[in-house]
């Protein structure tokens, strides 16, 4: 562990009162992560770590983290905050993680770091480390000072990976990023994934993290998507990580006229997870759409916070997000719709919906909307409610047991996101996943 | 069939049914009449094994056994069913979807094989015809968006599915309009049997012209008040209610 003296030369020379980390130890920590950290992409890092200092890990003071209070979770589960290195992974292990019936690219990740080896490409698509390619402007979809995690992924990534889809390419079968994550002791997992999509365009990426073990680790991933003019562009990402598992994700995307970007956050699993999605819609007649479920059990904590920025007039966006939380589980959902003064004709739609199975669940929802343009359609709305015993009594009138009838209603009510995925091996083994966990009263 | 003795419940505290005796045997159809909140949907509820419903007192035997203690899937799955006076709606499952669930928990509970999808398929066909109800509405979410006529012919489909042993038909005919009323009372003559028996809720003589009771009951405050032949749901067609509650409340104890 790095000294007290250390902490105080790294410190930022502006204004002490914006370090608002938590304790002393925390600092510690996450000296350790930039301690061990090569020096690749440093004029980056160096901005990454200024602003992170300037920022700090978010506490249950910090206005957009109250109910996530990372920091303390970030030092009670990781024993040493030190980038992860990656672990050798199989050709069966890839094989076998795999969705029945999936065919498609596969890029395989070991700790966040991209493993060529183990990877296919396809025609159109460039697949490449993010230090093979030159003069991509990281940071600039997903900027620093927005986030202290942003901050923290551009202080501490040491490569990434970088896509690139060829214009006017349409992929026929999706891009799989298979993410598998193991460390010892609890380390961190930085991913940073570039995205650049060309003018009519069209792809469909799953972001798939998976646990090797039980053992936990933090994963701060950032994900940048620019996306060209009429391109659409699909983003699947499931976690079902096991429950030691720390993790942020930050999906920023740019979304340019006549372009549609679609996202899909699945959540079966881990112990806190917080993802901030950001569409910035450029463009107009663009559309952004995003979808969520988050199924919960044990204590599950997931805060999904999503933002999507109105800037131009006619764009559209629409939002929906379910959860059905058990046992002692948390959910947390921000919806944040800005609509700015230019961006008239703007049709915006939100939704989050939740069903709560025990008493002992904790549920915040909070649509947030700034409208400042006055010709256009908003609407959100949230619910907050137990399964209906009524439905269910009707079904078990009708033969049903118990069980099987609430596995049904969940089912039904989960049904309208995972409508939503058309790519058929991952919707089938998400169904899959539900039907395990409905059989076994969740 | 169904044998109700002094049968007493409450619902939050407040006691509706305070002493139901009927005897229903196999082959016949009861019909219960009664004026608005007398407690006949509370009656069906409560044999359909409604949870909020507590019963304070009596028995209920249904093909001789005990009923009360068995849960709602269970009454179902020994042959008792009930079509709602209100069928709720209930988005994301349809009547396709359910039904096959429930139809192979029924049959498995009878020592049946379970039906495939081809299987089920065509006893859905055939029972379609019978209350001519058209396969859409089938695979559409459960009553969402449907008709009043709809959310009953759809009750009636189901039973026609499940064949149960003693159906219940709370208030089928309102919202039917003559010819679906034809055609729904059609299904259920079709489906009875010396082996069945039905219990019909309803406020309507016309009913009774085409499902034709062998008893009609009275139900007024919680309690089976007079009971007669299909002569007495003439009777109360002309004359109503009022020289009943007359009777009762003059010589009412409470
Ligand atoms: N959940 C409840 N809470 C309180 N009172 C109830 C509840 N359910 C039913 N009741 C009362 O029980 C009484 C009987 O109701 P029930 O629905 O059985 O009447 P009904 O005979 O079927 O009437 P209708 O002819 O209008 O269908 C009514 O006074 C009703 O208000
Ligand atoms: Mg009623």
């Amino acid at each position: 562990m790095i000294g007290s003296k250390r902490k105080l030369i790294l410190q930022p020379q502006s204004d002490p009162t914006a370090i608002r980390m938590s304790t002393l130890t925390q600092h510690e920590l996450i000296l350790g992560l930039f301690e061990a950290a090569p020096t690749t992409f440093l004029s980056l890092r160096q901005l990454g770590k200024e602003s992170f200092y300037a920022q700090g890990l978010p506490t249950l003071k910090s206005e957009e983290y109250k109910f996530t209070p990372l920091a303390k979770k970030l030092e009670s589960n990781l024993t040493e905050f030190y980038p992860a290195e990656q672990v050798e992974i199989s050709h069966k292990q890839v094989k076998s993680a795999l969705f029945p019936n999936f065919k498609g690219v596969v890029l395989v990740f070991s700790n966040g770091h991209y493993l060529p080896q183990l990877s296919s490409t396809s025609e159109g698509l460039a697949v490449n480390l993010l230090s093979e390619r030159e003069n991509t402007p990281l940071g600039s979809i997903a900027k620093i000072d927005k986030d202290p995690f942003v901050a923290l992924n551009q202080a501490t990534f040491t490569d990434g990976l970088h896509l690139s889809l060829d214009k006017k390419k349409a992929l026929e079968s999706p891009i799989l990023l298979l993410q598998f994550h193991q460390t010892q002791g609890g380390q961190v997992i930085s991913p940073r994934i570039w995205i650049e999509a060309g003018d009519f365009s069209k792809a469909t990426i799953i972001d798939y993290h998976i646990s090797l073990d039980e053992a936990p680790y933090f994963v701060n991933k950032v994900v940048e998507i620019r996306g060209g003019v009429h391109a659409d562009i699909t983003y699947h990402s499931i976690q079902q990580e096991n429950n030691q598992v720390i993790e942020v994700s930050n999906l920023v995307t740019d979304i340019h006229p006549d372009a549609q970007f679609t996202s899909t956050q699945i959540t079966l699993s881990g112990d806190m997870i917080r993802n901030n999605l950001t569409l910035n819609l450029l463009g107009s007649n663009s559309v952004g759409e995003m979808f969520g479920l988050y199924l919960l059990h044990g204590k599950t904590h997931v805060d999904n916070h999503t933002n999507v920025d109105h800037m131009v007039s006619h764009a559209e966006s629409n939002e929906l997000y379910k959860g059905i939380l058990a046992d002692q589980s948390r959910g947390v959902f921000n919806g944040k719709i800005f609509v700015r003064q230019i961006a008239q004709k703007t049709n915006a739609f939100q939704q989050n919906n939740n069903i709560l199975l025990s008493d002992d669940v904790i549920i915040n929802t909070k649509p947030q909307l700034e409208i400042w343009a006055d010709d256009v359609k908003c609407s959100h709305g949230c619910t907050v409610g137990q399964l209906d015993e009524e439905a269910l009594f009707y079904l078990q009138t009708r033969g049903i047991d118990k069980i099987t009838a609430k596995g049904l209603l969940l089912y039904a009510f989960a049904g309208e996101v995972l409508d939503k995925i058309e790519e058929d091996s991952l919707r089938n083994y998400i169904v899959n996943q539900i039907q395990k966990r409905l059989e076994s009263n969740f | 069939m169904l044998s109700i003795k002094n049968l007493h419940a409450s619902i939050e505290g407040t006691p509706i049914l305070r002493g139901i005796n009927l005897e229903v045997k196999a082959g016949e159809v009861h019909a219960i009449m009664g004026p608005n909140g007398s407690g006949k949907s509370t009656l069906a509820s409560v044999l359909a094994g409604r949870e909020e419903y507590e019963v304070t007192d009596g028995k209920v035997l249904f093909q001789g056994k005990e009923l009360l203690s068995l849960s709602p899937e269970d009454r179902a799955r020994k042959g008792l069913f009930l079509a709602f006076q209100y069928p709720i709606e209930i988005p994301g499952v349809s009547t396709t979807n359910f039904l096959r669930t429930a139809l192979n928990q029924v049959r498995e509970h009878r020592g049946q094989e379970p039906l495939d999808a081809v299987k089920f398929l065509s006893l859905m066909k055939e029972k379609m015809a019978l209350v001519e109800i058209d396969q859409k509405l089938l695979s559409r979410s459960l009553n969402e968006g449907f008709s009043g006529g709809e959310k009953k012919r759809n009750e009636i489909f189901q039973m026609a599915m499940l064949e149960p042993v003693l159906s219940i038909l709370d208030e089928t005919d309102s919202g039917l309009d003559i010819d679906a009323l034809r055609i729904v009372s059609n299904g259920v003559n079709k489906l009875k049997s010396d082996k069945t028996a039905t219990i019909v809720v309803t406020h309507y003589q016309r009913l009774l012209d085409y499902i034709i009771p062998d008893f009609v009951h009275v139900l007024y405050r919680g309690r089976i008040v007079k009971s007669g032949t299909k002569e007495l749901a003439l009777e109360l067609e002309e004359k109503g209610y009022d020289w009943i509650k007359e009777e009762v409340d003059s010589t009412a104890t409470i």
